[in-house]
């Protein structure tokens, strides 16, 4: 296995320069300039070419890109030019909002999507399948952002259960952490677990039909042993697959979502680093999206060996 | 037995998780949502509002302008004159101490004036004056003209940015092109260094040191008493994620509250709206470029537009804008409003005719996500109505304000127009205006070239007393009328929405905190 891991990150290295030139490129073709942002509204032209000569931004692009591809190399991802404060550590102290609220959003998603997957298929074509459905399908295709206001609005402003935006970290307890994360979480979750309940119905209604399934029925075995033990477990790799798969998707919607709420993760930084323009943190976080995308994937293929022991790497 | 210990254990983790949340019960915190982003803490080195109000958070300043725009002393307990007017005294006042404990003595002073001296517009002229400025004695400062300078007071105790704060001269000694990142000051709060996180929160403390003038806080004078325990910017760049948060009582300040909210923030009885600081509405036109290099042209657009029209798009409530026909802020002491045209639209197309305007396009830009993006709207129709071939073009702010740098004609990514809304300390007399200056390649974006106003600037600084400085001001605005520099589209207030159990918020243009207390 060791060497197939190895194989599968040197792999990831193309992947990664070709996504650091192009965000490299895109950046700097995209309108805007720091420089003139930094510079405040009343500067003079003088003053932010002061600015730009400071920051290096006129300089020729290659050498921008040679110098930056250099700083890589040592694994420095630069420092901002807004607040000047290093890319890394501008990333790690957005990562643990970002990591918490994501593991809520998943935590959330699967437990509403698997419970709703599985009814689905082992009540197929029933009242209760075209609900699910429906709910799948309203979940799917409503904006987060549609959905996290409608959340604020019930939930936080007319009944008052939990707050309307915020992060509590989780050095200030679990609890309220949990609490802060409860309406975003949600917000978040509702894309993710209709994709996951329809694949889940998907994949379970197709074992649902195997031999061994309609065996372990003859064999007398509970319905519901049959479905959580045995057909469950065999549709379980295509589920893990869209979860891996849905980590981007979560990506996205981390970033519309911290927006709403307030959260001052790497979705809100990403967007803030992008209307100020600051060319090193949006470099610097698609860079970690791109890694973390990479990772999950590599984490759920090799994750098939839980599900299925015929699978070898 | 064993199942009561496995309760009783859980009960005392999930309370001691619950009392770790707890905020420290006696501190008054007042949870603000500034409009911007802290991006350093040096309000010697850029114009940025935000760094400028956490100037005044962290740091005094030896003058300060009271509510009806009279400088009055600040740290300064005295000062005097000498009957030539050349030489200044200045004694501070006693008990002026760093955050660090150290006191302030007239070497911090002079260190910091000279280090705003080299940055700052106002400054410059100043030191430009200036023969020498010493200290004296630990307390005097003593300060030398060239010749007769009439704005010694105005520039020591100017509003806006960059402030001549105070700060210990060891901080002072950084050069001045490169930012302080040590925020020491005598101010009235404390910067909570390790608590600021880019981006998300700005933390400032009261400074137990600090030690206030006995007069009532007025505008930025007085006494500046820190009410709270804690003051906390809390950054939330969507304006509907704050309403809700004022609205839930999460925040105790908007500040910033778009027109389009504030109806529903009435509505809610625990909040109350209050004025926060008036702006004015600038149509600048650029004027290295056709067609806006055409006075005639420029001088079209200003008999076009009606401001009671652009003010109503931005929000319909009469006391929240003011028809201001002048280049001056209507509350400034150099307010006139001799020689402004009544908008006429069928005068503003003969010009067009009369300038030979031949259909070029102007390009028009907008930043969407601003308060003068409904200004921009009308006035874009306005000029499409006498028959302008306006191109619109919507954009955000990063993109603007990169795009009015350029000089390059229309078809090669330049500009012809853009709206903007400089803030009244920037706008209220000659000098320091923002729009007015018209020293071409050294003017704000549009580049305005004219020799007669620039004069007339340069002489408001030796006028001998504030009726001439109004002579000055009046003759500026007789000949931008003829230049037209650029166009008012009106004056209106930026509004804050706040929890009503707040008191003693003040109103001095610029956003501070000092005098507000919050009852339960």
């Amino acid at each position: 296995m060791i060497p197939y891991i190895l194989r599968r990150l040197a792999s990831t290295i193309p992947v990664l320069a070709f996504v650091a030139l192009f965000v490299f490129l895109l950046l700097r073709l995209t309108p805007g300039d720091p420089a003139v942002l930094i510079a405040g509204d009343q500067a003079t032209t003088a003053q932010i070419e002061t600015i730009r000569e400071q920051l290096g931004l006129n300089r020729p692009l290659v050498e921008q890109l040679v110098s930056w591809v250099g700083q890589l190399a040592r694994g420095d991802l630069g420092r901002s030019v807004f607040s000047d404060m290093e890319v890394t550590r501008l990333i790690g102290l957005r990562v643990e909002p970002t990591a918490m609220l994501a593991l809520v959003a998943l935590v959330m998603a699967l437990a509403i999507a698997l419970p709703l997957g599985t009814i689905a298929a082992v009540k197929a074509g029933s009242a209760v399948d075209r609900a699910v459905m429906a709910f799948a399908m309203l979940g799917f295709s409503s904006p987060v952002f549609v959905v996290a206001f409608l959340l604020v609005y019930v939930f936080a402003l007319t009944l008052g259960w939990f707050p309307t935006q915020g992060y509590v970290p989780l050095s200030q307890g679990l609890l309220p952490c949990l609490n802060s994360l409860v309406l975003p979480g949600l917000a978040l979750a509702m894309l993710y677990a209709s994709l996951l309940a329809r694949i889940t119905r998907a994949s379970l209604l197709e074992v649902l039909s195997e031999d061994y399934v309609r065996t372990a029925h003859a064999k007398g075995v509970r319905p519901q042993r049959v479905v959580l033990r045995h057909a469950l477990k065999n549709a379980a790799i295509p589920i893990v697959t869209v979860v891996g798969v849905g980590i981007a998707a979560l990506l996205g919607g981390v970033v519309v979502t911290e927006t709403v709420f307030n959260i001052p993760g790497l979705g809100r930084l990403t967007t803030d680093a992008i209307l100020r323009r600051d060319y090193p943190v949006v470099q610097g976080l698609i860079l970690v999206f791109s890694v973390i995308y990479v990772v999950v994937n590599l984490l759920v293929d090799l994750s098939y060996v839980l599900f299925d022991p015929r699978i070898r790497y | 037995m064993m199942l009561l210990t496995r309760r009783m254990t859980m009960a005392a983790a999930a309370m001691a998780m619950t009392m770790a949340s707890l905020p420290a019960l006696a501190q008054s915190v007042l949870k603000v949502r500034p409009f911007g982003d802290l991006r350093t803490l040096d309000p010697m080195t850029t114009s940025d509002y935000m760094v400028r109000n956490h100037g005044y958070m962290v740091y005094d300043m030896l003058f300060a302008q009271d509510s009806s725009g009279a400088i009055k002393p600040q740290m300064v307990a005295s000062y005097s004159t000498a009957p030539d007017g050349l030489t200044w005294t200045f004694v501070l006042r006693d008990g002026l101490t760093f955050h660090d404990n150290q006191p302030v003595t007239a070497a911090d002073v002079v260190a910091s004036l000279k280090r705003w001296g080299e940055k700052d517009g106002l400054g410059q002229q100043l030191m430009a004056h200036t023969a020498s400025l010493t200290a004296t004695d630990p307390k005097t400062v003593t300060l030398v003209l060239k010749d007769r300078w009439g704005l010694v007071l105005d520039a020591l105790g100017k509003p806006s940015s960059m402030l001549p704060v105070i700060m210990p001269a060891r901080i002072a000694a950084t050069p001045s092109n490169q930012n302080i990142t040590d925020a020491v000051g005598s101010g009235p709060f404390m910067l909570v260094k390790e608590e600021w996180s880019p981006g998300a929160k700005i933390v400032y403390a009261k400074a137990p040191m600090y030690q206030p003038r006995p007069e009532t806080a007025d505008g930025l004078a007085g006494g500046k008493q820190a009410k709270v325990d804690r003051v906390e910017w809390l950054i939330m760049p969507d304006a509907q994620t704050a309403l809700n948060a004022l609205q839930a009582g999460e925040i105790d300040i908007f500040e910033e509250l778009p027109p389009d909210m504030i109806g529903i923030a009435r509505k809610n009885p625990k909040i109350a709206i209050a004025k926060l600081s008036a702006l004015q509405g600038v149509f600048r036109m650029n004027q290295s470029q056709p067609p806006f290099n055409n006075q005639k042209l420029r001088q079209a657009i200003l008999r076009l537009v009606d401001q009671e029209q652009t003010l109503r798009a931005y929000v319909d409530d009469k006391a929240l804008f003011t028809n201001c026909p002048s280049f001056y802020m209507c509350d400034s002491p150099y307010f006139t409003k001799s020689g402004w045209p009544s908008p006429d639209a069928a005068a503003a197309k003969k010009l067009v005719s009369e300038s030979g305007y031949k259909g070029e396009k102007i390009v028009l830009l907008d930043a969407t996500e601003t308060a003068l993006s409904p200004h921009t709207l009308v006035v874009a129709q306005m000029m499409r109505d006498i028959g302008l071939n306006v191109d619109y073009q919507a954009m955000d702010w990063g993109t603007l304000s990169s795009r009015r740098t350029s000089k390059n004609p229309v078809e090669q990514g330049g500009w012809s127009a853009f709206l903007s809304g400089p803030a009244a300390p920037d706008m209220s007399e000659p000098l320091g205006h923002l729009a007015l200056r018209s020293n071409c390649d050294k003017a704000w974006f549009g580049w305005p070239c004219d020799d007669e106003i620039e004069k007339l600037r340069a002489s408001f600084t030796t006028a001998p007393d504030i009726e001439g400085r109004k002579t000055i001001a009046r003759q500026v605005q007789e000949r931008a009328l003829e230049t037209v520099p650029y166009v008012s589209v009106g004056q209106f207030w930026l509004v804050r929405g706040h929890q009503a159990n707040l008191a003693g918020l003040l109103t001095p243009g610029v956003p501070v905190y000092w005098n507000v207390a919050k009852s339960r």
